[in-house]
């Protein structure tokens, strides 16, 4: 894989209207509809689904805020940010149809954390998953079921996705990592 | 130099004080806002207001989990919590002993009363047995100033100061910073007054390193006799620089009240006027008491807070106690959130990467 940007602002604007489409013809319509957002990138990225849904089907689809600090089984190296804030989710997930959005599914670990964080809120009726890029390596039996570009990766890359909202640009880097 | 420093706000540090020498030791990363690399939960005396507002950032996450439905979640699960109270204690063992629960940890509780140290075992040789036990942190409270130092130094635990003498409590203050910035929206600029017996309140001293850390205009108040020596600044030298941050002193109460933001009573210990710092209980309340008309004096909107267990009729009066203004019970219900931030944080922030 060459290193350098492999998703540009275009690729990435064009990948989370396709995504929003999908799910809104998966789920036949916006009914029961909720999309939460993993703390950092994972909200910009609901906010931005929600916002071509509006545009494309003219409904409100609410989006929550999920941090998953509290449910890790991978920690922080020493040194680095051990921040967590709360979740904030608009409206109760009993019932709902909930598609979690994260940046990057790589080994589905966090989305694990994530499932466990979310199912202490109550029972939706389903959880689907949405990912900007599926780089592979999992470890766990987790499947995205829409993804915005399909990366194959080694392990020693490292691939960082950045988003206006969060980094002040839209694009997506691998980097082969250096240690 | 001199006069620069004095007419500085009471919250800025002498550059060449132990806040400034303890933060100019260790790296540049202690002041990166989100990163925590401490082992034990001492004294706020070295922290920065980065330090101080981390843990604050992390405890409105634990708020969230304490409003829930099933307020539990997994992320101290398989460490275990022992609390040791040499000292009663209410709020402090039981928010500890909750906020522990809250976050998966399971927790034992200790009383010297109660334990081996009836029978003669010393205070380490309790410690290292709580150790041997398989324990990961101790929440210590001992009437010796000082103690859980000595427990860190000895034993492997993760230590957090639950109050020791009339040294520091550390995580009161944490909850106090936390239940002002709450209500006021910021702890930088306000004018919070502490009044009473500073002297023998270790609350207060962990209140005036929190408070001045976070950039707030401190003021205490108290009769001579119940304020320590030295706290204004006026006569330091270098022996005994940085034993507490200066502040304003007021010794009257109506005077030091004017413009505050926040009023915080202290405790007053029976056996002080005993021990004949003071003529009578009625003076001091007439005096030191805060109560409604008093209160007039202050900013519209100020708050009134106390660590408890309060007398009622001493130090507040219970009509303030028990008012509109009173944050005393969501301090209580605060500590729960600022100590699971502060156990999370000292087990889950410093930890190595797992392979």
């Amino acid at each position: 894989m060459p290193n350098g940007a492999v998703m540009a602002a275009d690729d990435i604007r064009r990948a989370v209207v396709r995504v929003a489409h999908e799910i809104v013809e998966q789920n036949g319509g916006c009914q029961d509809l909720m999309l939460v957002g993993m703390r950092t990138r994972g909200v910009p990225l609901a906010q931005r689904i929600a916002a071509a849904i509006r545009e494309f089907e003219g409904e409100d689809v609410p989006v929550g805020v999920l941090d998953i600090g509290l449910y890790r089984d991978d920690l922080p190296a020493r040194g680095t940010r051990v921040e967590i804030k709360p979740s904030e989710l608009p409206e109760d997930i009993a019932g709902r149809r909930v598609v979690l959005v994260d940046d990057v599914l790589y080994t589905g670990r966090s989305i694990r954390a994530a499932l466990d964080a979310l199912i202490d809120y109550g029972r939706p009726e389903r959880i689907h998953l949405a990912v900007l890029v599926d780089r592979g390596h999992r470890e766990l039996p987790i499947r995205a079921d829409y993804v915005g570009k399909n990366i194959p990766t080694s392990q020693q890359d490292e691939v960082l996705v950045q988003l206006e909202e969060t980094d002040g640009i839209d694009q997506v880097l691998v980097t082969e990592r250096r240690d | 130099m001199a006069k620069s420093v004095t007419s500085k706000p009471a919250g800025a540090v002498r550059p060449n004080g132990k806040r400034a020498r303890a933060q100019a030791a260790q790296s540049d990363a202690i002041d990166a806002p989100g990163v925590w690399q401490r082992r034990h939960l001492l004294d706020l005396d070295d922290f920065s207001a980065a330090e101080i507002e981390l843990v604050l950032d992390t405890a409105d996450a634990m708020k969230e989990v304490l409003a829930r439905e099933v307020p539990r979640v997994p992320a101290l699960r398989g460490s275990t919590i022992v609390t040791l109270f040499y000292e009663d204690s209410t709020r402090t063992r039981a928010s500890f002993e909750l906020a522990g629960k809250v976050l998966g940890a399971d927790v034992i509780n200790v009383s010297a009363a109660g334990s081996s140290v009836k029978k003669g075992e010393s205070l380490l040789d309790t410690v290292r047995t709580l150790q041997a036990i398989g324990a990961d942190v101790l929440v210590m409270r001992h009437y010796a100033s000082g103690a859980p130092y000595l427990a860190a130094r000895e034993s492997g635990f993760h230590v957090v100061n639950g109050g020791d003498g009339w040294h520091a409590h550390p995580t009161q203050a944490l909850l106090d910073a936390y239940t002002i910035r709450s209500r006021l929206g910021d702890v930088r600029g306000r004018r919070i007054v502490i009044v009473g017996d500073i002297a023998h309140s270790r609350v207060a001293r962990s209140n005036l390193w929190a408070l001045t850390a976070l950039g707030a205009e401190v003021v205490v108040c108290g009769p001579p006799t119940l304020l320590p020596f030295g706290l204004d600044g006026s006569c330091r030298d270098d022996a005994e620089e940085g034993s507490l941050p200066p502040v304003r002193v007021e010794h009257d109460l109506d005077r030091a009240i004017e413009g505050a933001d926040v009023v915080m009573a202290l405790r007053l210990q029976r056996e002080r006027q005993q021990a004949g710092l003071l003529p009578s209980l009625r003076e001091y309340s007439r005096l030191y008491q805060v109560h409604g008309e008093r209160l007039a004096r202050a900013r519209p909107g100020a708050v009134v807070m106390h660590p408890g267990p309060m007398n009622e009729g001493i130090e507040i009066s219970a009509d303030v106690a028990h008012g509109a203004r009173s944050l005393i019970e969501e301090q209580v219900t605060n500590g729960v959130a600022v100590r699971m931030a502060v156990l999370y944080l000292l087990l889950r922030g410093t930890m190595e990467r797992g392979s």
